[in-house]
């Protein structure tokens, strides 16, 4: 039989017996999507290691000390692949092994382990950063994850962040509601942010259930267009619209205090973390608690046997596509109200690709998105430092990200590499289907 | 209609928002332009091309009154092909419409407008040829998009050390830049066979890494490689085919062009005639309809899929090569700007086949093309809104107007050997 078609849902499907053995084989198919990030981050130091290595040299030695020669000359480019993982984790969880006395004054060190001359520190600053970093992508994430359940592939995470965070922004300046409590504020400028998320989805979701028009395009083109749009009310002068004249670059005016996010003392840790927590609570509540969430999952399973259990398939798509862009909403809001305070033009540049390869590395498990995003706001944030430290182009860190979700789409390979059993049937996951419906 | 009751059809929505634009104009147009207001609509370039010199107020009056009339029409829900056609000719309207209102007072000219849509359909046209060989052996690519960058990308480096190295041969140079353009779209779509042929990764999932790869690693080699980008770029050579060339009015516009818009119809033209004239394309087809099928009768369904996506990546490398070699003569990120998924609207918009995916390509080449002769003209409206128009006309053509479109039935379905 077919294993793996999309038509059908293959949990129905006899499947050959695994034949279970301790240790590995048990503890082997749960790590799966952690072997898939060793996996692309090994892939990453390669790169690395052919980036830094002179490759003229490394014929020469060739030539003159065979293969010793060879690998003595690799050495360099290891050692700066080493440099450069090493400055990513400090970047990402502030734990380095560096000179505790040439960090810069006012920064946080703590020392846990002095070794001569350099030790092995904690620097507080950069894991709340890397949190920060994680916070909106939980969000986005979970916003890919709730459209996968209902078979939609929802690229257009990043369009639903501009429509959010411009109704947000919008509410949290405009001067008529300045005075308001923030006990009211905030909530109604995440309320737009959700809103503004939930209706430029459920656009997609609509075309997609009555036209039949494949939401992966409509959700680019909704994309392109809220680029476009947000750039337009941003950087109008006549009329203005969200521009502020005082400003030396194009963004918004800065909103009213009442509508920031509460923040932990001077951290930059803020209350958006509680509702990216609490999302994913609710996230999880709605899918597998609740009627909605179960018809929701049904029409992503199978929809004609949805369609014969009286569900409206129609209805469903709009509400997982309204979910979802209601969540990349919220996400797109948190990061106005909670870190940037105004909303700049081209501030969400490829979110919406970070959201689907998050939403991937769960495996649309929506408490897997609290590691997946830390994963990859760890990656961003680490990155500065690299390409400080090793000298290594940022950009490194989008092929690593893209092999990470390589890696996890086609666990195969990883399997192969790692030597790990054939899939159990229970970890099939669904993504999304062809054209049709 | 086979049941009494009204349901609200596409062909009512369409009808309504063409009413509501011909009242639009009717109304707007006798105080916006005074009766005595002309666009002039030259054919074709210098003094003596043929003008038109229209009368804006009554022409859109006109248009206005076909719209009106056109959804009236289509609302009474009586003859259902007439007002179908009526609606159409309205979407056609729209366009000459458009321009004649912009150009009021001022002149424009139809043939640069006709030459500039042409030139920009290119990669989107490529583009969709590229995805018809792909998803007519049943894989869906949207990797389209990550292709394209890939062969612009790599196209152009290829170019940059060649050129030094051939200071006498900037033609060959350029010719083998296209080569490795293509090659290198053809290693990317190999990752996209191998990924969701051979592994059955879901294909839009498997598109979806190439897309982001592709992402990475051209940004990834632009600042390895192409940091100090120089000035005097070199693009394709324009190639006068004689005789043809001479042709009046269109001979110049069609025949004294560049190679790789002269590809897109060698490609329509080939891939036309593979997917319906030959065993190969019948091959193709039928892995793409039903696979089982297709192995029963002895046809190797993962040979023909990977043999198909991977000309598909060629075909979309070519595409990106118009981008980097044809148009700009340079690389930036993202420079492709997401014309592989207008590219894959096209694809959709002309029904999986060439001539179909021509006038996809035709219409968002119009759109894009209409932006930049609005600035031209300098119409008041906001330049963010122009350049969304292709984008817009990708969600109202896919939304409406054709129907549903029914893509091979395979397509997006791995195959598994029984």
């Amino acid at each position: 039989m077919e294993e793996k078609s999309p038509e059908v849902s293959s949990s129905a499907e006899p499947q050959p017996s695994v034949a279970r053995r301790i240790s590995w084989g048990e503890i082997g198919p749960r790590l799966v999507p952690v072997l898939a990030v060793l996996t692309a981050v090994l892939f990453g130091g390669l790169f690395m290691v052919f980036s830094g290595t002179d490759w003229a040299g490394a014929r020469a030695a060739f030539a003159s000390d065979g293969l010793g020669g060879f690998v003595r000359e690799l050495g360099p480019g290891i050692g700066k692949a080493g440099v450069a993982y090493a400055a990513m984790v400090e970047g990402a969880t502030g734990l380095g092994y560096i000179d505790p006395s040439s960090v810069r004054a006012q920064t946080t060190v703590v020392v846990l382990l002095r070794l001569g001359e350099r030790a092995i520190v904690f620097l507080p600053g950069n894991l709340v950063a890397t949190v920060v970093r994680s916070t909106p992508f939980v969000l986005a994430g979970l916003a890919v994850a709730v459209g996968f359940k209902a078979g939609l592939f929802n690229i257009g995470a990043e369009g639903q962040l501009y429509a959010g965070a411009l109704l947000a922004v919008w509410i949290g300046f405009v001067p008529a509601l300045a005075d308001l409590p923030g006990i009211l504020h905030i909530p109604l400028a995440v309320a737009g942010g959700i809103l503004g998320g939930a209706i430029w989805g459920a656009i997609a979701g609509f075309l997609k259930a009555r036209t039949g028009a494949h939401e992966v395009i409509n959700t680019i083109m909704l994309n392109h267009i809220a680029i476009r749009l947000a750039d337009w009310l941003i950087k109008s002068r006549t009329p203005i619209i969200l521009l502020d004249t005082t400003a030396s670059v194009p963004r918004t005016p800065f909103i009213a205090a009442s509508a920031e996010y509460p923040r932990l003392g001077d951290t930059p840790l803020h209350f958006g973390i509680l509702i990216s927590l609490g999302a994913v609570a609710l996230v999880w509540w709605f899918l597998y608690r609740t009627t909605l969430g179960f018809e929701l999952r049904t029409v992503g399973a199978n929809p004609n046997a949805a369609k014969y259990a009286g569900m409206s398939v129609t209805r469903n798509l709009v509400l997982a596509m309204a979910v979802s862009g209601g969540l990349a909403g919220l996400a797109g809001a948190g990061e106005v109200l909670g870190v940037q305070h105004n909303l700049p033009p081209g501030f969400f540049a490829g979110v919406g690709f970070d959201s689907i390869a998050i939403a991937l590395l769960a495996k649309t498990n929506p408490i897997a998105m609290i590691p997946a995003a830390f994963l990859w706001g760890g990656l961003l944030n680490g990155a500065g430092l690299m390409q400080i430290r090793a000298d290594i182009s940022i950009d490194l860190v989008k092929i690593i990200q893209a092999l990470i979700v390589m890696f996890v789409a086609a666990d195969q390979i990883v399997r192969v590499i790692w030597r790990i059993r054939a899939r159990r049937q229970e970890e099939e996951v669904i993504f999304s289907r062809g054209w049709g419906r | 209609m086979s049941t009494k009751r009204f349901r609200l059809t596409r062909t009512h929505i369409f009808s309504a928002f063409f009413l509501v634009v011909g009242l639009w104009i009717a109304l707007r147009a006798p105080g916006s332009f005074a009766p005595d207001t002309i666009s002039k609509m030259s054919v074709g370039l210098g003094p003596e091309a043929p003008l038109w010199e229209a009368p804006t107020r009554a022409v859109l009056l006109a248009v206005a009154g076909l719209y009106m009339a056109g959804g009236a029409l289509g609302l009474i829900n009586r003859w259902p092909r007439v007002s179908f056609s009526v609606l159409l000719l309205n979407g056609v309207l729209m366009f000459p419409a458009i321009l004649i209102a912009a150009a009021a007072g001022k002149q424009t000219n139809m043939l640069t407008m006709l030459a500039e849509s042409l030139r920009l359909a290119t990669p989107i046209v490529i583009g969709a040829t590229a995805g018809i060989w792909s998803e007519r052996a049943g894989v869906v690519n949207i990797a389209i998009e990550g292709m394209m960058l890939t062969g612009a990308c790599f196209g152009f480096i290829t170019f940059f050390f060649l050129e030094p190295a051939m200071p006498d041969a900037t033609n060959t140079a350029l010719f083998i830049a296209v080569m490795v353009a293509i090659f290198s779209g053809a290693l990317m779509s190999l990752l996209h066979a191998w990924l969701s042929v051979t592994f059955k990764t879901d294909q839009i999932v498997s598109g979806t890494v190439i897309n982001i790869l592709a992402i990475g690693l051209t940004s990834f080699a632009r600042r390895e490689f192409l940091l100090s980008t120089r000035a005097g770029r070199v693009t394709l050579p324009s190639i006068e085919i004689p005789v043809l060339s001479q042709i009046p009015i269109v001979g110049d516009v069609l025949f004294n062009n560049k190679p790789i818009f002269y590809m897109m119809f060698v490609l329509l033209i080939v891939t036309h005639v593979v997917l319906f004239y030959t065993s190969l394309g019948l091959r193709m087809r039928s892995v793409g309809e039903h696979p089982q099928a297709a192995d029963t009768v002895g046809i190797n369904v993962f040979f023909t899929r990977y043999r198909s996506v991977i000309i598909s990546g060629m075909i979309a490398g070519l595409a990106g090569a118009w981008f980097s070699l044809e148009t700009v003569g340079g690389f930036d990120d993202l420079m492709t700007g997401g014309r592989g998924f207008i590219a894959l609207a096209a694809m959709i918009f002309g029904k999986w086949n060439p001539a179909g995916a021509f006038g996809g390509g035709l219409l968002f080449g119009f759109a894009d093309a209409l932006g930049t002769r609005f600035q031209i003209l300098d119409v008041p409206v906001p330049p963010q809104w122009l350049q969304m128009l292709p984008f817009l006309t990708t969600m109202v053509v896919l939304a409406g107007l054709i129907g549903r479109a029914i893509p091979p039935a395979a397509d997006g379905q791995p195959y598994e050997k029984q």
